[in-house]
C-alpha cells in the first residue's frame, strides 16, 4: 500500500525520475507509432526496433562509458542504417519487402546479442546492467536520461507538429504527395528519423524486443475511437502514457519485473478494451447492431405472417390457431416463440386461449410492414426490371429498413399504387 | 500512324523507362493537342500508369524527357493535376471527404501554409461539381467505390489545374458514376482544360475521346480518334505482341546487360 501511496502522490524523487522517464518513452512512441501503423509499416517498426541494439552495444565499446547521448547516437545510427538498406534491397535488388525485413531483423539483433555477451565477458565492471536493453528496465532511468528523453521529445512532438500536413498526405496518398510538389523524400527521412529517435530512446523502458508493440498498438487502439487524424494522435499519446504509468508501477513495486512487458500487457490491455467497446468501430457496437437487426426481422416476419392469414381468411385480426402459425412459414419454434413474446410485450399480440390474435396496434404495425414489403416489391420490378417471382426474396430483406422518407418517395415514384407485382392488396399507409 | 500538333499540351521525346532491366516503355515519342478529351489505351502491362507516371517524374525515367507546356513539370506544377488510381490508396485511413479535398489545396499552400476560408469553399465547389454536395464532414471508408473515385476528382478540381491526367478513373465503378464523370469531363473541356485518361475499354472510346493514344510498351498510334481507332491500329496494340522487343529484353535481363551503353 505504502508503494502505491509513493507512486501516486510521486513523493520519492526516484520515482519520479522514473515516472517521468516511461510517460515521455512511451507518449513518443504512441505518437510516432499513429504512421508506422497508418502507413501499414508495422513490420519495419518492429525490424527497426530490433536493429537499434548493436548501436547502443557499439557505443558502450566506443567510447567505454554508459553515457545516454552516446546510447542514443549509437542507436540511431544502426536503426537508421537498417531502415537505408531495407529500403535499397527492396528498390535494386527485387528482394520483396517481408524477405528484407526479416532479414535485417535478424542480422541485425543478432549482432546486437554478438556484441553485448562479448561486452558482458570482457570483464568490464561497467557494463553492469546493459542488458536492460533488452526487455528495458525502467527503474534505471537516471536524471541524465530524463534530461535527455525531454529534450528528444521536444524534438519529436515539434517535428510531428509541424509536419503534420506533409506526413498525413505521406501516410495517405504518396504519389499524389509527390504530384503536388511535396518534398516526399525528405519527408520519408524526417519520418523515418524521429521514428528511429523515439525507439531508441523506448528502448530504455521496453528493450528492443517489445518496443515495436509500444509503437503499433496505442495507435492500433487509438483508431477503434475515431476517425480523425488529430483526435487519433492525441489518443494514442493517452493510451501510451496510460501503458506506461501502469507498467513502471508495477515493475517498480515488484523489481524482478522487467518493465517492457509490463508495459506492452498493459497497453494490450488497452488495445483489447477498444476493440470491444469502442462506439462504432467496437465489437460490442458490431454484435448489438446484429441482434438489433435480427430481433427486427424476426417481429415483422411474424407480424406479416399474422396479416397474410387474415388476408386468406378475411379476418385481418382474427384469431389464429398456434398449429396454423407453426405450419406456415418456416419459423424456428425456438425463434417463433421468442418473437411472439417480444410482439406480446410491445402489445402487438394476445395470447388468448389456444390461438394469437393481433391488437390494433399490432395490425397497425403489420400494415405497415406489408405495405413496405409490396412496395418494394413493385419497385423492384418496375425499375430493376426482375420478374415478379424473383422480387420476393429480394423484398424479403429491403422492407425492414425502409424509412418512412423513403417509403414516400417509393410511394410517389410509384404513383400511389394498390396492388403488388402478384396483384394482391398494397395497405394504404396510415 | 503518329499525328503531330502544334503548340502541345504534353510532349513526350523519347521517354524510355525500365523497371528491373525491362522497358516498360520504349521510346515514346509523341505531342498531344490542348482542350481535348485524350485517351491513353492499350492492354494490360502496356505501361499506360507508367507512362503518366513518367510525365510527371514519378517514376525514374531512363532516357527522354516529356514537357508540360512547353516546360518540364517542375515548372508548371500548378497546372497540372494527378488522379492517381483509386485503389492505390486505403480508404480506411481516419480522414473525412472534406480533409481530401483539401488535400488539393496543398499545392497552393505548400507544407506550412495556412488553409484558409477561401480554400474550403473551393473544396465544398468541387464537391458540388461531382455530385457529392451532402458528403463534407462523410468518413472516407464509408464511401462506395464510385464516391471515392468522385472524391478523387473533387480533389483534383479543387487544384484549379489546366491539365488533368486520370488513371483509371472508371475502374469498379457503377454505370452511373462513369457517366456522371465522363459528363464532367466534357464540360471541364468546354471551359478549355486538357484531359488525359487511362483507360481500356474499347467499347466506349470511340465516344469519349477526341485524341487516343494506343500504347503497348512502344507507341503504336497517336492521332484524332477518327483517324487512329481502325481496325488495323487496334490489332497492332492489342494482338500483335511485341515479341522481338520483349525477347531482346529477356536477353537482356538474363546476361545482366545494362540497357544502354555506359
Amino acid at each position: 500500500m505504502n508503494n502505491l501511496r509513493e507512486f501516486i502522490f510521486l513523493t520519492e524523487p526516484n520515482i519520479i525520475l522514473v515516472v517521468m522517464g516511461t510517460l515521455i518513452l512511451c507518449g513518443m512512441a504512441a505518437l510516432v507509432g499513429c504512421f508506422t501503423f497508418l502507413r501499414k509499416r508495422a513490420l519495419v517498426g518492429d525490424a527497426v526496433s530490433h536493429s537499434v541494439l548493436p548501436g547502443v552495444c557499439l557505443a558502450f565499446i566506443l567510447t567505454g562509458e554508459k553515457n545516454p547521448l552516446y546510447f542514443l547516437i549509437g542507436a540511431i545510427i544502426t536503426g537508421l542504417a537498417s531502415l537505408v538498406i531495407m529500403e535499397w534491397l527492396g528498390r535494386n535488388n527485387k528482394t520483396r519487402p517481408d524477405t528484407a525485413i526479416a532479414l535485417l531483423l535478424s542480422v541485425f539483433f543478432g549482432l546486437g546479442i554478438v556484441l553485448l555477451t562479448s561486452i558482458q565477458h570482457s570483464g568490464n565492471a561497467g557494463q553492469a546492467g546493459l542488458d536492460k536493453f533488452l526487455f528495458g528496465k525502467a527503474a534505471s532511468i537516471t536524471k541524465d536520461d530524463v534530461l535527455l528523453f525531454a529534450i528528444s521529445s521536444i524534438f519529436i512532438v515539434g517535428g510531428i507538429i509541424v509536419f503534420l500536413r506533409g506526413f498525413t498526405v505521406l501516410s495517405f496518398d504518396e504519389n499524389y504527395a509527390q504530384s503536388i510538389g511535396f518534398p516526399v523524400k525528405r519527408l520519408r527521412f524526417i519520418l523515418a528519423f524521429i521514428t528511429v529517435w523515439s525507439v531508441a530512446i523506448g528502448i530504455q523502458a521496453v528493450g528492443v524486443v517489445l518496443m515495436a508493440a509500444l509503437l503499433i498498438t496505442p495507435a492500433l487502439a487509438a483508431r477503434m475511437w475515431t476517425d480523425s487524424i488529430i483526435k487519433m494522435l492525441i489518443i494514442a499519446v493517452f493510451i501510451g502514457l496510460l501503458s506506461g504509468y501502469t507498467g513502471a508501477f508495477i515493475s517498480y513495486t515488484a523489481p524482478a519485473m522487467p518493465t517492457g512487458p509490463w508495459i506492452v500487457v498493459m497497453a494490450t490491455f488497452m488495445a483489447i478494451i477498444s476493440m470491444v467497446f469502442a462506439p462504432k468501430r467496437g465489437y460490442l457496437n458490431r454484435w448489438r447492431e446484429t441482434r438489433n437487426n435480427n430481433r427486427i426481422t424476426l417481429e415483422e416476419n411474424i407480424l406479416k405472417l399474422f396479416y397474410g392469414l387474415g388476408e386468406k381468411t378475411g379476418n385481418p385480426n382474427g384469431a389464429i390457431i398456434k398449429e396454423d402459425l407453426n405450419n406456415a412459414r418456416s419459423f424456428d419454434p425456438s425463434q417463433l416463440s421468442k418473437g411472439l413474446k417480444i410482439l406480446q410485450k410491445k402489445g402487438y399480440v394476445n395470447d388468448v386461449l389456444q390461438t394469437w390474435q393481433l391488437t390494433p396496434e399490432g395490425l397497425i404495425a403489420a400494415q405497415r410492414v406489408v405495405r413496405l414489403h409490396r412496395l418494394w416489391e413493385l419497385y423492384l420490378q418496375k425499375y430493376l426490371h426482375l420478374n415478379p417471382d424473383h422480387v420476393h426474396d429480394d423484398a424479403e430483406a429491403m422492407e425492414h429498413v425502409i424509412t418512412p422518407e423513403i417509403e414516400a418517395q417509393l410511394d410517389a415514384l410509384l404513383g400511389n399504387p394498390q396492388t403488388d407485382p402478384h396483384n394482391t392488396k398494397i395497405p394504404p399507409a396510415i | 500512324m503518329i499525328i503531330q500538333t502544334e503548340n502541345p499540351s504534353i510532349e513526350a521525346h523519347n521517354l524510355t523507362v525500365i523497371y528491373h532491366r525491362k522497358p516498360v516503355l520504349w521510346n515514346i515519342d509523341f505531342t498531344l493537342p490542348k482542350g481535348q478529351i485524350i485517351g491513353i489505351m492499350g492492354p494490360n502491362g502496356a505501361g499506360k500508369s507508367s507512362l503518366i507516371k513518367a510525365i510527371l517524374g514519378l517514376v525514374p525515367v531512363n532516357s527522354g524527357y516529356a514537357k508540360i507546356f512547353g516546360k518540364s513539370f517542375d515548372e508548371v506544377r500548378q497546372k497540372v493535376s494527378y488522379i492517381p488510381q483509386r485503389q492505390t490508396v486505403d480508404w480506411d485511413f481516419p480522414a473525412t471527404v472534406q480533409d481530401v479535398v483539401l488535400m488539393g489545396r496543398y499545392q497552393q499552400r505548400g507544407l506550412f501554409g495556412k488553409i484558409t476560408q477561401e480554400d474550403k469553399v473551393l473544396a465544398a465547389s468541387a464537391l458540388e461539381k461531382v455530385n457529392l454536395g451532402g458528403f463534407v464532414n462523410r468518413q472516407i471508408s464509408q464511401l462506395s467505390g464510385g464516391q471515392q473515385q468522385r472524391v478523387f476528382i473533387a480533389r483534383a478540381l479543387a487544384q484549379q489545374a489546366e491539365l488533368y491526367l486520370l488513371d483509371e478513373p472508371f475502374v469498379g465503378v457503377d454505370a452511373a458514376t462513369e457517366q456522371a464523370i465522363i459528363a464532367l469531363l466534357q464540360q471541364m473541356k468546354s471551359e478549355g482544360k486538357t484531359i488525359v485518361v487511362v483507360h481500356h475499354d474499347l467499347h466506349t472510346a470511340k465516344e469519349y475521346f477526341d485524341w487516343l493514344v494506343l500504347l503497348n510498351a512502344s507507341l503504336i498510334a497517336s492521332g484524332p480518334t477518327s483517324e487512329v481507332f481502325t481496325e488495323e491500329l487496334l490489332k497492332s496494340t492489342y494482338s500483335g505482341k511485341l515479341t522481338v522487343l520483349s525477347q531482346v529484353g529477356d536477353q537482356l535481363r538474363e546476361r545482366n546487360f545494362p540497357v544502354r551503353e555506359a
